[in-house]
C-alpha cells in the first residue's frame, strides 16, 4: 500500500465568539481589550448564590447561525454543566449544551477544484467562554505564579461541529473560509482569529481508500489561523499516513500544533482522562423554542453567500469565478451591487473591483469599510475611461489616490491635467517627431521586429507623460509606417 | 409581656401607633439575645451596631411622617448562607469563615426595603448539609426547649433565634426539610414555599433544583406577612416564577369547612414515633372539629424519596460547590501547584459531612454511574411528583408529621449519618415535588415540641396559611414559650 491509497478523514469543531454586547448569562460587557477583571460581576465571578440568566440575544444568534447552516432547530433544548477544575473557570463548570444542541443536521457547500462538495454540520450548540490565565515568567513550565483575568469568562460562544466529511487540509481551509463568510454575513460574530473570536480544533484520521470504517483519530488543538489549520492538518495527515504504512499503532490523543516548529506534539495522557460529569443545569429552565420566532428569524436572514453568487451569475452575467470572489465579503458584495446600480457594465465593474479594489485592500491590510472609498468613486473612474478622458494607466493612478484620500477622481484628473490627449493633430506631430528621432528603430520595425513599435509608442507616452490616447497613437504609427 | 416576646403583627401595631420605637424593639431583642445567647448560641455573627443605626433610621422616617415598609423596625435574623453585603456570610464553613459578599441576596434586599432590621446571621449545618446544626464548623446550637437537645437543621440557628425571642422572625433555607424540621423542633411556624415562589439569588446553592428560602415566625399571621415581603419574580433568578403572588393576609380567617385533608399512610408508618403520631392525630381532630373532611390516602412512592434525594442533592451540590476552590475568595491552603492547592483547600476547608456528600455526588455523576444513579433518580423523582399530583386531585391539603421524632440529644446521631438522614423522611419528598410545605406547632410529647406538616399543590401557599391559621385560632401551642435556662436559672 502507498500513501495515495490512504484517505484522510477530518472533522472540525469551530468555536465562534458571538458579538453580543453583554455576556451570555450576566450583563457584563464583552468589549475586547479592557483592563483585566473590570468586566465582571458576581455571576461571571462564580460568587456564592449568583445565578445565570440567559441573554436572549445569544439564543437568537445561535438559531440564526443554525438556520444559515441549513440546520434543523430544536424545539426543546437545554443547558448542561461541564464540570472540571481550572483556575480560569470560576464556577468549576462551564455552561454548555450536551445532548440537546440548539441546532443540528445541517450542511455547508464548498467548491473544491471546481467540484461541489457538501460538508455535513452535525450540531451547533451554545456555551460560555472561560477566563484567561497570564503566567509570570516565560512559559507555563517555568512560571512562578499565574494571574487570572475573568473579563472573558461568560462571553457567549457557539460551537459548530462538522460530520467527518472533510477529506483534505485544503477542504478544511475552504470550509473554514466559507463558514467565516456565512457568519460574517449574519453579523453574529466578527470572526477575528487573532482576537480568539474564531477558534478551530480538528479531528483527523486516515484509512485505506474505500474503507467505510473510521481510523483512530487524533484531536489537534492550538491552530490559531487558517494557515495554521492548513499546515497543522497537512503535518498530521503525513504523520499518520507514514505511521499507518509503517504498521505503527495510531493512538487516540490530543496533539498540540506547534507553529514555530511546524509539528504537532502529543499531550500527556493525564489531561485527556477527563470525566466532565455532564448533567442538566438546574439553574436554567429548559428552553422551549417558539417556532414562530424561528420563522421570524429565518425571514430576517440576510442574502447568504450561495444565494448571492447565484444571483450575481444570473442577474449580472458574471463568470462563476467573479461571483465567488466578489461575495467572499458581504461588504464587497454590497459595494459591487451599489456600483452596478450606477454603471451599465457589470463585468467592467467586477474587473475593476477584483483587480484594483481588492489589490489595494490586500496591500494595505484593510477592510473596505476602513477606507473612504464609495461606489461613485469606482463608477466615475470607469466613466472617465469609457469616455476616453483618461487612459487605463492614468485611471489606476487616479484611483489609488482616491482610495487613500477619498478625493473625487474627476477633480484629481482636472487638477493634475491628466486629461488624455486625443487631438489627432497634436499627436500626429509628436509621432512624426519620434519617427524622425529614431530612424534605426523604424528600420528594425520595417525588418519585421514587432517589438520596435512598442518602443516607439513608449516614446510618445514619455513625451506626453502618459496622457496620449494609446489607440490613437497606435493607429497613427501604423498609418505612417 | 416583654417586647421581645411579641409577634411581627403585634409589634407593627405598637410601632405604628408610636407606643414603642424601633430602637426600643431592637434594644429589647438585643438584650434578650445577650441574656440567652450564651445558652442557645443561635448566632454566628451579630450585627447589633448596624441594627441600632437602622432602627434609628426607621424611627426618624416615621417621625417625618414618611411611609415606612410593612416590616419597618422589626428585628430579623438570617441564616448564614444568605448573602448580606459587607456582612460575612460563612455558610458555617471554615472555607468561607471570612467571606463578606459584595452583594445582597434578593430576599435580603426585599426585607430591607420592607424595613426589617438585621440582628445577625444564624448558625447552620455547614453548607446546609445536616439535620441538627451540629455540622456547623463553629459550634452547635442548643434547642431553647431543652438545651441538651438539637434545634434541628440545617436552619437550626434561625429556628432557635425566633423560639428564644432573639429575633421576631428569621429566614432559613430548605433543601430537604431544613426549615420545617427545625421549626417543628423549636415549636415555631416554618414555611418552605413552592419551588420558584421566592428568589434564590444570593442564597448559596446546595441543590439548585430543591432549594427554597422561607420564613420562621411565631405564628401564621407573621408567616403570611414575611412571605408577602419575599415572594415574587426576580429577574436575577430564572427559576423564580412570573406570576404575581397574592397578599397572603387575605387567606387568614377563611373558613375550612368542607376542605378536604388527606393523611398519606406512608407518613404514619413504621419509623414514626408513636407519641408523635398521637399528637398529630389529636391535631387532626381539631381540624375535623372545624369542618374539614379528613381521609387516609396514599403516596405510594414515598419510600424511594430518601434514596432519590441522597443522589440528586449531593450530585447538584458536587457541581455547585466546585467554585469553592480557594482561587478567587474564601480560605486557600497554599500549595506548590494548583491541583494540590485544590486538594488541600477543599479537604481542609470542608467538614466531614460536606466531604461525604461531595464524594457521593461526584460518584453519582461520573461516567458509567450517571445512568444508574442520577438519571434513575430523576425518573423516580417524576413518580414522586405524580403521586402528589394525583393526591391533589382529591385533597386540598395533605397532613403529616414534620419529623418522625421530637428533638434528639446533641451528639445522639452525629456518628450515624443514616439515622440522621432519616430525620428528614417526612420533608424530603416535598422538595422533590417542588410543592409548598408548612410546619406548625401542634402539641408536645414529654415536654418536647411536635410539628405538623401541611402540604398543598404548587403555589397554593394560600391554602396552607388558611388551614394553619384556622388551627392556630383554636389552639394555643403557638403562644407557649420555652423557659431558657441560663447558668442554672430559667429566663422566661
Ligand atoms: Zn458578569
Amino acid at each position: 500500500m502507498r500513501k495515495e491509497d490512504l484517505e484522510t478523514v477530518i472533522g472540525l469543531e469551530v468555536h465562534v465568539e458571538l458579538s453580543t454586547e453583554s455576556k451570555a448569562f450576566c450583563r457584563c460587557s464583552t468589549a475586547f481589550g479592557a483592563e483585566p477583571n473590570t468586566q465582571v460581576c458576581p455571576v461571571c465571578l462564580g460568587l456564592p448564590g449568583a445565578l445565570p440568566v440567559l441573554n436572549k440575544r445569544v439564543l437568537e444568534y445561535a438559531i440564526k447561525t443554525g438556520l444559515a447552516l441549513n440546520c434543523s432547530i430544536a424545539s426543546q433544548s437545554k443547558f448542561d454543566r461541564k464540570n472540571y477544575f481550572y483556575p480560569d473557570l470560576p464556577k468549576a463548570y462551564q455552561i454548555s449544551q450536551f445532548d440537546q444542541p440548539i441546532a443540528y443536521d445541517g450542511y455547508v457547500d464548498i467548491t473544491v477544484d471546481g467540484q461541489a462538495r457538501r460538508i455535513g454540520v452535525k450540531r451547533v450548540h451554545m456555551e460560555e467562554d472561560a477566563g484567561k490565565l497570564i503566567h509570570t515568567g516565560d512559559d507555563i513550565a517555568t512560571a512562578t505564579s499565574s494571574l487570572v483575568d475573568l473579563n472573558r469568562a461568560g462571553v457567549p460562544l457557539i460551537e459548530i461541529v462538522t460530520e467527518p466529511d472533510i477529506r483534505s487540509p485544503e477542504e478544511a481551509r475552504l470550509y473554514l473560509t466559507k463558514l467565516k463568510t456565512i457568519i460574517q454575513y449574519l453579523g453574529v460574530s466578527d470572526c477575528k482569529m487573532e482576537e480568539g473570536s474564531l477558534r478551530c480544533d480538528a479531528n483527523l484520521s486516515v484509512r485505506p481508500r474505500g474503507s467505510s470504517k473510521l481510523g483512530t483519530k487524533s484531536e489537534i488543538k492550538n491552530m490559531n489561523s487558517f494557515r495554521a489549520v492548513f499546515r497543522g492538518l497537512s503535518f498530521e495527515e503525513e504523520r499518520q499516513k507514514e505511521a499507518f504504512l509503517a504498521g505503527e499503532e495510531i493512538v487516540q490523543e490530543t496533539r498540540h500544533w506547534d507553529e514555530s516548529r511546524g509539528i504537532t506534539v502529543g499531550m500527556r495522557s493525564k489531561e485527556e482522562a477527563q470525566d466532565y460529569r455532564y448533567f442538566p443545569d438546574p439553574d436554567l429552565p429548559p428552553l422551549a423554542i417558539d417556532p414562530t420566532w424561528v420563522e421570524d428569524i429565518r425571514a430576517d436572514l440576510p442574502e447568504l453567500p450561495d444565494v448571492r453568487v447565484a444571483r450575481f451569475i444570473k442577474e449580472y452575467g458574471l463568470p462563476d469565478y467573479d461571483a465567488e470572489v466578489l461575495t467572499t465579503s458581504q461588504r464587497v458584495a454590497d459595494f459591487y451591487d451599489d456600483c452596478v446600480r450606477l454603471h451599465a457594465d457589470p463585468k467592467a465593474v467586477s474587473n475593476w473591483i477584483m483587480s484594483e479594489v481588492l489589490r489595494l485592500l490586500n496591500a494595505e491590510g484593510k477592510e473596505l469599510e476602513e477606507t473612504p472609498l464609495t461606489p461613485e468613486h469606482v463608477t466615475k473612474v470607469l466613466k472617465l475611461m469609457d469616455e476616453g478622458v483618461i487612459s487605463g494607466r492614468i485611471a489606476k493612478d487616479v484611483f489609488e489616490e482616491t482610495f487613500h484620500t477619498g478625493r473625487d477622481p474627476e477633480e484629481i484628473v482636472k487638477e493634475r491635467g491628466l486629461v488624455q490627449i486625443s487631438d489627432e493633430d497634436e499627436l500626429g506631430r509628436i509621432v512624426a517627431e519620434v519617427l524622425e528621432a529614431n530612424p534605426n528603430v523604424v528600420e528594425d520595425y520595417r525588418n519585421g521586429k514587432d517589438k520596435a513599435l512598442g518602443y516607439l509608442i513608449g516614446q510618445v507616452m514619455k513625451a506626453t507623460r502618459g496622457k496620449a490616447n494609446p489607440q490613437m497613437v497606435n493607429r497613427l504609427f501604423k498609418e505612417k509606417l | 409581656m416583654e417586647l421581645w416576646d411579641l409577634t411581627v403583627h403585634e409589634l407593627s401595631r405598637l410601632l405604628a401607633t408610636g407606643e414603642v420605637s424601633a430602637v426600643e424593639v431592637t434594644q429589647a431583642a438585643l438584650e434578650r439575645a445577650q441574656q440567652v445567647e450564651p445558652a442557645v448560641r443561635a448566632f454566628v455573627t451579630s450585627t447589633a451596631d448596624q441594627a441600632v443605626v437602622e432602627a434609628n433610621t426607621v424611627d426618624a422616617a416615621r417621625a417625618r411622617g414618611e411611609q415606612v415598609g410593612p416590616l419597618a423596625g422589626i428585628p430579623m435574623a438570617l441564616k448564614d448562607n444568605i448573602c448580606t453585603r459587607g456582612v460575612r456570610t460563612t455558610c458555617c464553613s471554615r472555607l468561607l469563615e471570612k467571606f463578606a459578599p459584595s452583594y445582597d441576596a434578593t430576599v435580603v434586599r426585599r426585607l430591607q426595603e420592607a424595613g426589617a432590621i438585621l440582628m445577625g446571621k444564624t448558625n447552620m449545618d455547614e453548607f446546609a448539609m445536616g439535620s441538627s446544626t451540629e455540622n456547623s464548623a463553629f459550634f452547635p446550637t442548643h434547642n431553647p426547649w431543652d438545651l441538651e437537645r438539637v434545634p434541628g437543621g440545617s436552619s437550626g440557628g434561625s429556628a432557635a433565634a425566633v423560639a428564644a425571642g432573639e429575633a421576631v422572625f428569621s429566614l432559613g433555607s430548605d433543601t430537604g426539610g431544613s426549615i420545617r424540621q427545625p421549626a417543628a423542633f423549636c415549636s415555631v411556624v416554618g414555611l418552605k414555599p413552592s419551588y420558584g415562589r421566592v428568589s434564590r439569588f444570593g442564597v448559596t446553592a446546595f441543590a439548585s433544583s430543591l432549594d427554597q428560602v422561607g420564613p420562621f415566625t411565631k405564628d401564621v399571621t407573621d408567616c403570611a406577612l414575611v412571605l408577602n415581603a419575599i415572594a415574587g419574580k426576580d429577574e436575577l433568578d430564572p427559576t423564580s416564577v412570573v406570576d404575581t403572588p397574592p397578599d397572603y393576609r387575605q387567606f387568614l380567617g377563611k373558613d375550612i369547612k368542607g376542605l378536604r385533608i388527606g393523611l398519606p399512610r406512608e407518613y404514619f408508618a413504621e419509623g414514626i414515633d408513636d407519641e408523635v403520631k398521637e399528637v398529630i392525630m389529636k391535631a387532626v381532630g381539631v381540624l375535623e372539629g372545624l369542618g374539614a373532611v379528613v381521609e387516609e390516602t396514599s403516596l405510594p412512592h414515598t419510600e424511594y424519596a430518601p434514596s432519590v434525594y441522597y443522589i440528586l442533592a449531593p450530585a447538584e451540590a458536587s457541581s455547585n460547590m466546585g467554585r469553592l476552590d480557594g482561587v478567587r475568595y474564601g480560605r486557600r491552603v497554599e500549595a506548590p501547584d494548583v491541583d494540590t492547592l485544590y486538594n488541600r483547600t477543599r479537604s481542609q476547608g470542608f467538614g466531614a459531612e460536606v466531604r461525604r456528600r461531595l464524594m457521593i455526588g461526584t460518584y453519582a455523576l461520573s461516567a458509567g454511574n450517571y445512568e444508574v444513579f442520577y438519571q434513575k433518580a430523576q425518573q423516580v423523582r417524576t413518580l414522586i411528583v405524580r403521586d402528589f399530583e394525583q393526591a391533589f386531585t382529591q385533597y386540598d391539603v395533605l397532613l403529616t408529621p414534620t419529623s418522625p421524632t421530637t428533638p434528639f440529644k446533641i451528639g445522639e446521631k452525629i456518628d450515624d449519618p443514616l439515622q440522621m438522614y432519616l430525620s428528614d423522611i417526612c420533608t424530603i419528598p416535598v422538595n422533590l415535588a417542588g410543592i409548598p410545605g408548612l410546619s406548625l406547632p401542634c402539641g408536645f410529647s414529654q415536654g418536647l415540641p411536635v410539628g405538623m406538616q401541611l402540604l398543598a399543590k404548587p403555589f397554593a401557599e394560600s391554602t396552607l396559611l388558611q388551614v394553619a391559621y384556622a388551627f392556630e385560632q383554636n389552639t394555643d401551642y403557638h403562644k407557649q414559650r420555652p423557659q431558657v435556662t441560663v447558668g442554672g436559672e430559667s429566663n422566661a
